[in-house]
């Protein structure tokens, strides 16, 4: 086994290219995902039938079917029906498809953890529904989202190395190409880790702020 | 012309039968208290007056806002969120918006819904906030009050909206004892400024107090009503007398 520190500087390059599009992917996949996920929470929440249906059926196939799976539909599926995208949106659909499944359940839940009586109060005062959830609902049912959005996050910054099966150039994807040109397994490898790595740190150092930032009306013990 | 005016209020629950066709008229400036033991439908006619619940019929009529409860409120929104503005509501548990400082309370009506000036909200906001008594905690959270100042925040909320009606949902049943007074007082206060007020409450004493009438309520109808010395002192009907002197003998 050896360690070749000479390869790492050599290739940084590249990889940090491939995180770039790694971060473009989770940040992308998260701000689409969560804009769906909060219209599929909303879905199922509301009092129409077809909506919670829909709603429902999405999140049921999104979180009963693979990842890996859904990025192939998208990228290769879709391709033999005529409708070919390039590797990147193709990635960038899928993940924001897939966040938007799980984000929708987290979403619903925090919404209905926030107690009947706020947007009774909201009402109270003369506030249309809409102005109710952006004003009162969602900022509380913010703060009860957070963590496990966070770990939806976290999670896609590390499922976003799947896009190298459908040829997206991402951190994974040029570990993958060093190596097959140098041998060098353990090195690259290593180091496309250390940099997932680092970057999930970055996040967690995020949301741990955001969650201070969310929780400050909340007396402190 | 009256400034609340119900008639025909009904409200059922499936089979249940809450409110039993209410007719109730309440003039400007006039201070009712509403009596009766729990499951009367008291809370229920309270919220049925500010829409928070769904009349199964009848008609209520708020200044010259009316809502008719023969038809789905969702057909009638505006009229209905024209009917909360000029009536104020004060929950039981308070309902203060935890995320949002009490001067915050207080002016999100007034800025997200009258669209005011939010200098010139914060200013009035500020003022309702001296008057109830809590001018110094204009920047806390809710959370760092007690169930006392919470309630009388919610009070300057509701106040905040300048509303024809303020309706106490009774207000002081969520808080300890000793912090029952302070609520009661601002309340007091207001009813000295000639605010028309509907109050369900089990504090009797502060009912024949305040209030210039009192109605007592059982079974989802109205049994009696009258001047709250009158009615205290020589209810004419047996179930009032019998609510009473278990109340009164607490």
């Amino acid at each position: 086994m050896n360690f070749h520190l000479d390869l790492i500087i050599e290739s940084a390059p590249f990889l940090l290219k491939g995180a770039g599009y790694t971060i473009e992917l989770s940040v992308g996949g998260m701000v689409f995902g969560l804009i769906l996920g909060l219209a599929v929470a909303l879905m199922r929440l509301s009092h129409i039938p077809v909506l919670r249906g829909l709603a429902r059926a999405y999140v049921s196939f999104i979180r009963g079917t693979p990842l890996l799976v859904q990025l192939f539909i998208i990228y290769y599926g879709l391709a033999e029906v005529g409708l070919m995208l390039d590797p990147v949106p193709s990635a960038l659909i899928g993940f924001s498809l897939n966040v938007g499944g799980y984000t929708a359940e987290i979403l619903r839940a925090a919404i209905s953890s926030v107690e009947r009586g706020q947007s009774e109060a909201a009402a109270s005062i003369g506030m249309t529904s809409f102005q109710a959830m952006v004003r009162v609902i969602l900022p509380q049912a913010a703060r009860v989202a957070l963590p496990p959005l966070s770990n939806t996050f976290i999670s896609l910054v590390k499922d976003t190395s799947l896009a190298a099966t459908i040829q997206v150039p991402e951190l994974f994807r040029e570990a993958q190409l060093i190596t097959a040109r140098t041998f060098q397994i353990f090195t690259m490898y290593l180091s496309a880790a250390a940099i997932y790595w680092l970057l999930s740190v970055g996040m967690a150092w995020a949301q741990q702020r955001l969650e201070r930032q969310a929780s400050r009306h909340v007396r402190e013990h | 012309m009256s400034m609340i005016e119900i008639r025909g209020l009904r409200k059922e629950f499936g089979e249940l039968s809450i409110l039993r066709g209410i007719d109730l008229k309440v003039a400007k400036g006039e201070v009712l208290a509403v009596i009766g033991p729990s499951g009367s439908g008291k809370t229920t006619l309270l919220r049925c007056l500010n829409c928070l619940e769904a009349p199964s019929g009848g008609q209520i009529r708020v200044g010259n806002i009316e809502v008719n409860g023969d038809i789905l409120l969702a057909r009638q929104k505006v009229k209905v969120r024209q009917l909360r503005q000029h009536v104020g509501f004060v929950f039981q548990n308070f309902n203060l918006f935890p995320h949002r400082t009490a001067i915050e309370n207080v002016i999100e009506g007034p800025v997200v819904v009258k669209k005011e000036p939010k200098a010139q909200a914060r200013a009035r906001g500020l003022e309702l906030l001296a008057k109830v008594g809590l001018a110094d905690k204009a920047d806390s959270y809710p959370s760092r009050l007690s169930g006392g100042q919470q309630q009388r925040v919610a009070i300057a909320r509701a106040l905040a909206m300048q509303p024809s009606v303020v309706l106490f949902d009774e207000p002081t049943s969520a808080l300890d004892p000793e912090l029952v007074g302070e609520v009661l007082s601002t309340i007091r206060a207001l009813a000295d400024e000639n605010s028309t007020m509907i109050i369900v409450t089990h504090e009797m004493a502060f009912a024949r107090d305040v209030a210039d009438r009192v109605l007592f309520m059982d079974g989802g109808q109205i049994i009696e009503q009258g001047p709250a010395a009158e009615l205290f002192s020589a209810p004419q009907e047996d179930r009032t007398r019998r609510f009473l002197s278990k109340i009164l003998a607490r």
